[in-house]
């Protein structure tokens, strides 16, 4: 070590520290005691009420609504937005190989990389309010318009049970699957032309050229993309909150509710602290679960090239 | 197309055999050629289709931002009867659309300058400097990546109010940074490892000191590793809904998207269709216009920041 070495590890490391200390560690500390009491803001005091509040989570209706809105947006939207991602990614790097020239691509290929990555730049609210015009009741709507084209009568999309949460999950699997494909495409293209030759050489057919070579070669990265959407897909605050009936309301009838919407509307709605931070406890065990699943799952070798 | 060129080039080097017989190549490559164009076909048509099912929402958007409310109500693919401009003016002033976007473009501007200052120097520390607790200082920042935000948001809202961090601007962009700082903290400390130790040292045996060496040695060797964290971070923060949404109260701190979500629901209830949709716009369109103008630079960014 230099001469000042400490006194500059200490100088460049104080406030960063203080800062993340303070806003971001402390909070996440303190949520743990909070949930064990009744506070609900109005009153400085917070009674410790030990597990009340999981006890009431347990038999807490809504709640398990919510969860089960959870998991299926996190085994939904990976699956679909991988699927779709290396599908088109596929399309895009075969036509690639096909141009014998090498790096041409697929015609229109730098077009298509640059229009799919859109979605991506928005902002997951802003994204939310457009597509509650598109998905208007009416047919003024755009969705609705187009199926008035062809005959089909108007849909109720974000007002009917049935269909506002698919309604929802579309949206995200819509502004997700782009960047995928981009990410799949630039690791695709990575993989050094001559095994494709090779194998065609061989004689081996283009679904057996992607199921056995391409997907296992850039399977790392198809792992940590699934792993990535999954945590996202845990949180669909943002889409429920600006899509939902009334305001957020997670409608109609809890038809969309998720735990961030549920713990954000049961905070700052209804200023049950103690009862919101139980839910945020119980969205880290899922969050936790979802990380333990998943590295389980995708323990795998790896492949060099 | 492309390839009936290639196809056809051998072609006229063998005698052309005038009427029905082609003159032909070895068989297996004919099929193949048939396969290819059947295959080409059908890759256009799914790239156009996903590319269409991109692109119409938006254009739509856009098209709807110059109607009328009756023309809005009437049908969703009537042209606009002209190009009414004063509906953005109408939603940059009334709406307040105009004054969230400048709030935005401060609070993000603001936020990632932060965010890459205290991540790049606590990378920096933590990847060159051997001190007691080297390992616990990373592993503080690394572990906020695991927890879910919603769990700290109760607290939080107490914190940020007793500190008057709430409902202001630059405490909003405090909180973006403290809140991205794993991450920035995470990339960056593997980016510096890989940089060489000997330049440091070179700087330190020409008398630079350790700020000295720092800022004007290091840092500007970092600078590809900053430009890719700060293009995730910007997007993130101009994604932001749930922190502005539980500290930014009244509205004129709303940033964007919280400003935009709240103007759904009253122009919803008001009937003012023409100002959200041009709101919308408003929204929308300078981000892919910047995201057109460097588009290289964000893909490539982004890309190999997710690959490595």
């Amino acid at each position: 070590m230099r001469a000042g070495s400490l006194r500059f590890v200490v100088s460049a490391l104080a406030v960063p520290i203080l800062l993340y200390g303070v806003l971001v560690i402390s909070p996440y500390a303190q949520s743990f005691y909070i949930s064990l009491t009744d506070w609900n803001g109005l009153s400085p005091e917070r009674t410790f009420i030990g597990l009340d509040n999981y006890v009431r989570l347990v038999r807490d209706d809504v709640f398990w609504i919510s969860v089960w809105h959870n998991v299926i947006a996190v085994l939904v939207i990976p699956a679909a937005t991988l699927a779709l991602g290396l599908f088109f990614a596929t399309m895009i790097h075969v036509g690639r190989y096909r141009a014998r020239g090498g790096g041409r691509g697929v015609r229109g290929a730098a077009v298509y990389r640059i229009v799919y990555f859109f979605p991506h730049l928005l902002s997951i609210a802003v994204v939310g309010v457009l597509f509650s015009t598109v998905y208007d009741p009416t047919e003024s709507g755009l969705l609705n318009g187009a199926l008035g084209l062809v005959g089909i009568e108007p849909v109720n999309w974000l007002g009917s049970r049935d269909t506002a949460y698919p309604a929802m999950l579309a949206v995200i699997i819509w502004l997700s699957v782009g960047f995928y494909v981009i990410l799949f495409t630039s690791a695709m293209s990575s993989i050094p032309a001559d095994i494709f030759e090779a194998a065609r050489l061989d004689g081996a057919s283009r679904w057996q050229t992607f199921w056995r070579m391409t997907l296992p070669l850039i399977w790392d990265t198809v792992q940590v993309a699934g792993v990535y959407l999954g945590i996202h897909a845990l949180d669909m605050f943002a889409i429920v909150n600006v899509m939902s009936a009334a305001g957020g309301s997670g409608g109609p009838d809890n038809a969309t509710q998720v735990l961030g919407n549920y713990l954000y509307l049961t905070a700052f709605q209804n200023s049950e602290f103690g009862y919101a931070t139980a839910i945020g406890v119980a969205l880290l065990l899922l969050t936790l679960a979802f990380a333990a699943a998943s590295l389980r799952l995708t323990r795998r070798e790896r492949v060099e090239f | 197309m492309s390839l009936d060129t290639t196809q056809r080039a051998p072609g006229p080097a063998g005698p052309p055999a005038p009427g029905a017989v082609r003159p032909a190549p070895p068989g297996p490559r004919d099929g193949r050629t048939a396969t290819g164009t059947v295959l080409n076909v059908f890759t256009h048509g799914f790239l156009l289709t996903w590319a269409a099912l991109v692109v119409i929402p938006l254009a739509w958007c856009v098209m709807s931002a110059f109607k009328t409310n009756d023309e809005l109500l009437s049908s969703p693919w009537s042209l606009p009867g002209a190009l009414r401009w004063d509906n953005f003016a109408e939603a940059w002033t009334n709406a307040e659309i105009g004054r969230y976007f400048f709030n935005t473009v401060i609070v993000v501007a603001l936020g990632t300058a932060l965010t890459l200052a205290m991540g790049a120097t606590v990378s920096y520390v933590v990847a060159r400097y051997a001190f007691r607790g080297n390992r616990l200082v990373y592993f503080l920042f690394v572990v906020g990546m695991t927890f879910p935000t919603f769990l700290a948001i109760v607290p939080l809202f107490f914190i940020a109010q007793n500190l008057r961090l709430a409902d202001s601007l630059p405490g909003l962009a405090v909180v973006y940074a403290a809140y991205n700082l794993p991450f920035a903290v995470f990339f960056l400390t593997a980016y510096f490892r890989t940089l060489p130790t000997s330049l440091s040292e070179a700087a330190f045996i020409d008398g630079c000191g350790h700020w000295g060496t720092y800022l004007r040695i290091m840092l500007p060797l970092a600078r590809p590793g900053l430009v890719s964290v700060g293009i995730f971070v910007v997007l993130g923060q101009w994604n932001q809904y749930l922190l502005p949404l539980i500290l930014q109260s009244s509205p004129e701190n709303y940033v964007l998207a919280q400003g935009l979500a709240n103007l759904a629901v009253s122009q919803g209830y008001a009937g003012n269709w023409s100002a959200l949709f041009a709101g919308l716009t408003i929204s929308i369109v300078p981000v892919l216009v910047v995201y057109l103008s460097f588009q290289r630079q964000i893909q490539g960014g982004m890309v190999t920041g997710a690959l490595k």
